[in-house]
């Protein structure tokens, strides 16, 4: 069992706290199914034994890094390399800055193993300030859980958002994009999902949590149907498990290379 | 956030997506810190077939960075050269943009560096 990042200077009214779904990340990317799939593709080719130029995976929504802290800090454990570059997208500032502090704890703490290549956190929506089709590797643990709607707030007069106000109410927006879903807890799921193929190199993949009320066979049958249908899909970690239905999965998606 | 990173970041606005000036963002303003990192010869030889050597270049110039070479060194060339492969390091991996703006040059909008950490979200009108 590796030793989990960390979390203890973030500020959890403003920042999501790492729980199951964090956890499940962590259990699935180090597996033996996951990290032999992740090495037999961004390790050393099995036909040249030559290494394949570094993956970059980069985590969207990190919330307290705790998931990219892990993959950047054990990068040799899951990789078979130290040779990895690791990155970060979070729409909450205050996530940037946590999620940058416990990737620099997590890797003094393992210097045998860690990759010393963590780009940085930017804010940013989802995939939109990475250059098309660059992301090896894309973690994606979203706002899950259905509601009525998504989150939204004022913007300022002059057209900036007021990301610097520290109010009760400015948490509790920054909380609530952290796990509200919208319909079916899938409105931004599906965008992110709808954007992989630009997003995604020709060797890229994609882990991405599912809760069992985003309908998830829909959701693989959909992935299915990308872009010209050559993607592939599989359940790769699960649990919490009740009457025969996974609470949370984690899927991953990738393409044949 | 690391000089690597601006070599994957573009700009947000969707209609720069397909205009080839909007990349890589230009730093204006910026400044720099320099962390001490040991020096892995693998990770950069690895990496040159990654890299966009054009924008790379132009990223180097506008930072203040001594001129790259034209085109990238081969991996044996690179293997052999030390002092190159200082600053290829040096540029890359311990130089951190802690404050100023990434400018596009397509529609001339310019993104926040603030503690290190970019911002990309766009206003309303430009989403």
């Amino acid at each position: 069992m590796l030793p989990t990042p960390d979390t203890s200077h973030v500020a959890y009214e403003r920042v999501y706290e790492p729980a199951e779904d964090s956890f499940l990340f962590l259990d699935t990317l180090s597996s033996p199914s996951e990290t032999s799939f992740l090495q037999a593709r961004f390790h050393v080719s099995p036909s040249t034994h030559t290494a394949p130029p570094e993956p970059l995976v980069v985590e969207i929504g990190p919330g307290s890094g705790v998931v990219i802290a892990f993959v950047t800090a054990h990068a040799s454990t899951l990789f078979g390399t130290r040779n990895v570059i690791t990155g970060a997208v979070d729409m909450n500032a205050h996530a940037c800055a946590a999620t940058a502090e416990t990737v620099r704890r997590a890797v003094s703490s393992n210097p045998a193993t860690a990759s010393t290549a963590f780009l940085g956190a930017v804010q940013g929506d989802l995939g939109a300030p990475l250059r098309d089709r660059s992301v090896d590797v894309l973690v994606f643990n979203p706002p899950y859980v259905p509601t009525p709607e998504l989150p939204s707030r004022e913007e300022r007069q002059d057209g900036e958002r007021n990301d610097t106000r520290e109010s009760f109410e400015e948490d509790s927006y920054l909380l609530a994009l952290s796990y509200a879903g919208g319909r079916d807890g899938m409105e931004t799921t599906d965008r992110l999902l709808d954007s992989l193929p630009h997003v995604l190199s020709d060797r890229g993949c994609a882990y991405v949590l599912l809760c069992a009320q985003n309908k998830p066979d829909q959701v693989k049958e959909r992935v299915r149907r990308l872009g010209g249908g050559e993607w592939k899909v599989d359940t790769v970690g699960s649990s919490g498990k009740q009457a025969g239905w996974e609470k949370l999965q984690i899927i991953r998606i990738w393409r044949d290379i | 956030m690391k000089v690597l990173s601006l070599n994957f970041l573009t700009c947000a606005v969707k209609t720069c997506k397909t205009q080839s000036t909007s990349y890589p963002l230009h730093p204006k303003d910026a400044e720099l810190v320099q962390d001490d990192i040991e020096l892995n010869q693998d990770f950069l030889i690895n990496l040159l077939p990654r890299i966009d050597w054009t924008a790379l270049s132009t990223t180097a110039t506008e930072l203040g960075f001594p001129a790259l070479p034209p085109t990238p060194p081969t991996s044996e060339e690179l293997r052999a050269d030390a002092k190159t492969l200082r600053d290829l390091h040096s540029l890359l991996l311990e130089t951190q943009m802690v404050e100023g703006k990434l400018v596009c040059a397509s529609c001339g909008h310019e993104y926040a560096v603030r503690e290190g950490i970019a911002n990309f979200l766009l206003p309303s009108h430009l989403v």
